[in-house]
């Protein structure tokens, strides 16, 4: 007996589905054995990262505080990977719209005004689009893969980050620290659930997530991304043109990384500091192609990676468990999930001895 | 300047294009068979680890490179069994070995932190390197002469060896290749296999000599200059060696940004950034040259699947 | 001669595919010297079999015999040690690689590089090919790579020699040189198995002939005594179907005109367009001729927009410059294309139908109105094609990638004509597509003139060409010759035409 594949003649939209949640149960269950393997509890790693921020209410916020900006980046991503623009360095242009937008915060710190918010969040989107601008131009003028420019420039931000919070913008009663003034409660984002600390980036990354998929599916562009990214040809014939889509696939990927940083930096974090990169650029490439590259997927895919970060702070604390853990179990339900993609391809079908003569 | 001081910068700018070089030979390697891995950056790490753990508790060197490299290499076959067994996406697959990579190597690492890691040194005997002339000669770790001939190593099998005229058609071809007979998948899964080894020992690099205490991502994004300067070098060995010594020359500045008030014009911020500034400068110079686009492998990314 | 083993016997081979019989109990055998054709339409089943006889695949019943004993062909390797020697329909060479590494990388074991050499021009002479060992694959001409694959299979000393539609890429000048190695080979005792469905050149060639049709054996004849319509009609299974043509045509004004277009080669090795013109009026069907690669795809793409250029006035429709414009804007004005390459180019595999449609009539019928797509618009639109061209697919919603060759060329086709296009460009209409569709194609694209529209038609098929055209140009390096009257052109001159002077060069060093 023998396993064959065979290519489906259509690709399974059920085991497209279907196959994301069969990558984290199985994650749940490799991570179990793996871990027991390595030394530590390995059930109880399971139970603590995937299952004890589910039972514990009082964690749900958390979840919330954690799934918004990856989901606000992630969204990002799924656009500009489905356009097959690899845009691996969102967690440069998150940082660099957090820069920008605290830019403006420190250059209206001391007034008052309702339009403060929104010129601060505007000036993070834009920050992350133009730090996006770079490599999308390297990309269509010179073709340079933006694979590497996106990355190297997230290096690149960091050290721009730490230049500011070291140098200029040290604030002055900071005795030392380095770090920026505190935004002030118009530049701060508000609570929307009094008594917790979800803030109103929440409410916006569903919203983001939705507009998404609502242009994804309805809209002449969302089409376009689709075609570039399946079939670069094809799209040219259809007239549509590969240069512009990339510069959109990046400048939005980009903005919506700066728009995540800068209401990061307005709200959980209140100001700038050196431990201000938390690598939710980097942890929503997992987040986008564990939802399929789709922005409703997207939203259920940042909770499940937020219940990792979550459960991994529990875990730290309960079970001793080192926080890297996390990675490893976030890692694994990539691969999982890029194994399982097989399946939505291709059939698997058992031969028997008889069918095939050597 | 003296000579002590330019020797010394010789010796430093040596160490620090070491271990880009030694991973971007094997990722030459895997390139040149049609297969682009982008978790170099993950292996090192896991490299470095790996190495770090067995110099601590055995002390041996030499166990603790061939450690990494096995290490690496089993990491690798990761991404061949996903790449090219179930042929799914290159790039989503190498990004989330380097996820792998920086998580497992955090995890792991975590109980040597913190501890000094002994030195591997030049291994030839400490009289011949005395004199400043003859440290430039003799004065370093065994590894960077282990890189040096790994190009001649690589460039004499591609070019001159059956096998290596082999792999290359693979990642020139792989229908054609299949239609003459040559098992594709295997021989990708091999030339992957080498460049995980290669990558753990560039791994081994920093322990060894760089930074003799784990620290987490102490890789700083090497592998991923690893990654730009292949494709800088127009997939040729000997340009990669100039490469990875002009990227070398690129990182010492920030040492040297430390202790020279020459450096003080601008931020030490921007000397370190310099590397990364100076990799996306010469992608864009390369670019210009019409040779950098098409000296790539013509089935570089592509899935291989075989019909029948 | 009848007590003589056959140097190949194929007994009961079968080959299943997902949803697909492709060798259905399939048997004969090739006597040594012989030069047996294997014929049949595209999708009969023909690449598959010599596959199995060279080891690339493994059939899933049936044996195949040797010189009398019966043998298991693992892999290429194995079938090259027995004496088999294959040259490939889509060559199996490296371009970015030198003649002699590409000869180096077809034998089992390593050859000193001079002794191989030594070989390769012993080769050379014996037969009268010509080829420089050390040029790179790239800059070689089409009948030169196949040369490369000839001279390769040769070195091995084969005792039966596989051509896969050696022919669909040469001129007819080239056919004749080929021909000629072919003969002294079968002379010297090899036996050729020759894949074709041109069927003149099988009885101009070969002794027998075995016919496939729809992966089953249909008949072994003796093409010298049949007739080409016979053989036909046993490989489709039916009657032929011709072309209905309705009399007395008289053409309109002119709707495409081509003047003095120039373009640059796109990427490495790809071919520049020199001084094109052309002019084709309302009603007039204008055929390209030409061997592959000689500028059709750059033509193409200039036509239909997807590689504008500068000059706007290169390209007129209805006497409106066009040049510059893309091909969504050209669509606008009347232009519509089918490139030759259905999976990526013409139609997205992984879309449904529907969205395909969207593709390319987003614009000209509404499908999409100020860049919100109306969904049931397109599904209506795609539903009309697919009845009206007879598409056999599970309705609007298929992936276009789940539809068979000539039924998703029917609905690339169905989309554009019933755009109702001013001009309709089409490239290898009928390429790698059954004989039914193939009609169907082509009765299309009369009818399509017959209503007042321009068409373009580039093709390597000059049979189809010279059936289906009004008007015929050659390209050859990126020139285009003066246009005839396909009831005037002698074959031969287009022969001479599509070589160009470097075919006339070559053949004067071949002879």
């Amino acid at each position: 007996m023998q396993l064959r594949l065979e290519k489906r003649s259509q690709p399974s939209q059920l085991l497209r589905v279907v196959t994301p949640i069969a990558a984290v149960l199985l994650t749940m269950v490799l991570g179990a054995i793996v871990f027991t393997l390595l030394g530590y509890d390995g059930v109880g790693a399971v139970r603590e990262i995937f299952i004890s921020p589910l039972v514990n209410s009082y964690k749900w916020q958390d979840l919330a505080v954690k799934a918004a900006p990856l989901i606000i980046i992630a969204v990002g991503l799924a656009i500009s990977y489905r356009a097959n623009v690899w845009n691996i360095g969102a967690e440069g242009q998150y940082i660099i719209g957090a820069v920008v937008g605290t830019g403006v915060g420190l250059a209206t710190n001391s007034m008052t005004g309702w339009w403060i918010m929104p010129l601060m969040m505007l000036a993070g989107a834009a920050g992350g689009a133009a730090y996006a601008a770079v490599p999308a131009f390297l990309r269509v003028r010179f073709r340079v893969n933006e694979i590497l420019t996106t990355l190297m420039l997230t290096y690149v931000s960091v050290y721009v980050l730490n230049y500011l919070v070291f140098g200029p913008w040290k604030s002055p009663t900071s005795m030392g620290q380095p770090q920026t003034v505190m935004f002030s409660a118009d530049q701060s984002l508000p609570y929307i659930i009094p008594g917790t600390i979800v803030q109103l980036n929440a409410p916006i990354a569903i919203v983001v997530a939705l507009v998404a998929w609502l242009v994804f599916s309805r809209f002449v562009f969302g089409f376009q991304i689709r075609v570039v990214g399946a079939a670069p040809h094809a799209a040219r014939y259809g007239g549509f043109s590969a240069d512009r889509t990339v510069w959109l696939a990046l400048l939005i990927s980009g903005g919506l990384a700066g728009f995540a940083g800068v209401l990061e930096a307005m709200g959980p974090f209140g100001r700038l500091v050196p431990q201000f990169p938390t690598n939710y650029g980097f942890t929503a490439i997992i987040v986008a192609f564990l939802g399929r590259l789709h922005p409703i997927g997207v939203i259920l895919a940042g909770l499940i990676v937020a219940l990792s970060f979550v459960g991994g702070e529990m875990a730290q604390i309960s079970i001793k468990l080192p926080f890297a853990a996390v990675g490893i179990f976030q890692a694994m339900m990539l691969f999982l999930l890029l194994a399982s993609d097989l399946l939505v391809r291709y059939r698997l079908r058992v031969v028997r001895p008889g069918e095939v003569p050597a | 300047m003296s000579t002590e001081l330019i020797i010394a910068i010789i010796i430093t700018i040596a160490g620090a294009a070491t271990p880009i070089l030694l991973a971007a030979l094997g990722e030459l390697v895997v390139e040149k068979s049609g297969v682009l891995n982008l978790g170099v950056e993950g292996m090192m790490l896991i490299g470095a680890v790996i190495t770090v753990a067995v110099t601590l508790t055995t002390g041996n060197h030499l166990l603790a490179v061939v450690c990494a490299a096995l290490a690496a290499s089993l990491s690798s076959l990761i991404f061949g069994v996903l790449t090219l067994t179930l042929s799914a996406n290159q790039v989503a697959t190498g990004l989330a070995l380097t996820i792998l990579g920086t998580g497992f190597s955090a995890l792991f690492g975590q109980p040597y932190t913190g501890k000094d890691v002994p030195l591997l040194r030049s291994p030839f005997p400490p009289e011949l390197a005395t004199d400043p002339i003859w440290r430039v000669l003799f004065g370093y770790s065994p590894l960077v002469y282990f890189a040096l001939i790994m190009v001649v190593v690589v460039w004499w099998f591609l070019q001159k060896t059956r096998a290596g005229l082999i792999l290359r058609a693979v990642g020139e071809n792989d229908l054609s290749a299949h239609s003459i007979g040559y098992p594709v998948i295997g021989i990708r899964y091999l030339a992957v296999a080498f460049g995980g080894a290669m990558a753990g020992i560039a791994g081994s690099c920093f322990p060894l000599f760089l930074t003799p205490q784990w620290v987490e991502r102490l890789t700083t994004g090497r592998g991923w200059i690893a990654l730009a300067l292949v494709v800088f070098a127009a997939w040729r060995p000997f340009r990669l060696l100039a490469g990875a010594y002009f990227f070398g020359l690129m990182m010492i500045f920030e040492i040297y940004a430390k202790t020279n008030s020459a450096f003080r014009v601008l931020p030490s911020e921007f000397w370190a950034a310099l590397p990364y500034l100076a990799t996306v400068l010469v992608l864009v110079l390369i670019s210009l040259r019409r040779e950098g686009s098409t000296a790539a492998p013509a089935c570089l990314g592509k899935p291989f699947v075989a019909t029948g | 001669m009848t007590d003589m083993p056959a140097r190949l016997a194929l007994r009961g081979i079968t080959k299943r595919f997902p949803g697909v019989l492709a060798n259905d109990n399939v048997s004969f055998e090739v006597k040594p010297g012989e030069i047996h054709a294997l014929l049949g339409e595209n999708g009969a089943g023909k690449s598959t079999l010599v596959k199995m006889i060279y080891g690339i695949m493994q059939p899933d019943a049936g044996e195949i015999f040797w010189n009398g004993e019966r043998v298991t062909v693992a892999n290429p390797k194995a079938a090259r040690k027995l004496g088999v020697g294959m040259v490939f329909q889509h060559f199996s060479l490296f371009e970015a690689m030198t003649v002699l590494e590409n000869i180096a990388l077809g034998m089992d074991s390593k050859i000193p590089a001079r002794e191989l050499e030594s070989k390769i021009r012993d080769v050379m002479d014996q037969y009268g090919l010509k080829l420089d060992p050390q040029r790179i694959v790239a800059d070689l001409s089409v009948g030169e790579r196949q040369r490369i694959e000839i001279v390769r299979a040769l070195l091995l000393n084969p005792s039966l020699l596989i051509m896969d539609e050696p022919t669909s890429v040469l001129t007819p000048q080239e056919v004749d040189q080929l021909f000629v190695v072919l003969r002294q080979l079968a002379k010297e005792g090899c036996s050729i198995l020759y894949i074709s469905h041109k069927l003149h050149e099988i009885k101009a060639l070969c002794e027998t002939a075995t016919i496939l049709r729809g992966g089953r054996l249909v008949d072994t004849c003796d093409p010298r005594v049949e007739t080409s319509r016979s053989m036909a009609e046993k490989m489709i299974g039916g009657n032929l179907k011709t072309i209905q043509k309705p009399a007395g045509r008289a053409f309109g004004a002119e709707k495409l005109v081509v003047k003095r277009l120039s373009m640059a080669g796109s990427g490495h090795f790809g071919i520049p367009l020199r001084d094109i013109s052309l002019s084709v009026r309302a009603g007039e069907i204008f055929g390209i001729a030409g061997v592959a690669g000689n500028g059709q795809n750059a033509l193409l793409l200039a036509l239909s927009g997807e590689e504008p250029v500068s000059d706007a006035a290169a390209i007129t429709i209805d006497g409106q410059p066009v040049g510059d414009l893309n091909a969504k804007r050209r669509r606008l004005k009347g232009l519509a294309s089918v490139p030759e390459e259905r999976n990526g180019h013409a139609a997205v595999p992984d879309f449904t139908l529907s969205d395909n449609a969207v593709l390319t009539a987003r614009d000209r019928l509404g499908l999409a109105v100020r860049g919100l797509i109306r969904p049931g618009a397109a599904k209506k639109y795609a539903g009309d094609v697919i009845s009206t061209f007879a598409v056999k697919a599970t309705g609007s919603e298929a992936a276009a990638g789940s539809l068979s060759g000539g039924n998703l060329q029917k609905y690339i086709m169905g989309r554009e004509i019933l755009q109702k296009p001013t001009v309709l460009v089409v490239s290898q209409p009928t390429w790698g597509v059954d004989a039914g569709a193939a009609a169907a194609i082509h009765q299309a694209i009369v009818d399509l003139a017959a209503t007042g529209s321009a068409v373009v038609v580039i093709s390597q098929d000059l049979d189809e060409l010279l059936g289906l055209c009004d008007t015929l140009a050659v390209i050859n390096e990126g020139r285009l010759s003066k246009s005839m009257k396909v009831s005037e052109a002698d074959i031969d001159e287009i022969g001479l035409l599509m070589g160009g002077i470097h075919g006339e060069t070559e053949a004067a060093h071949a002879a």
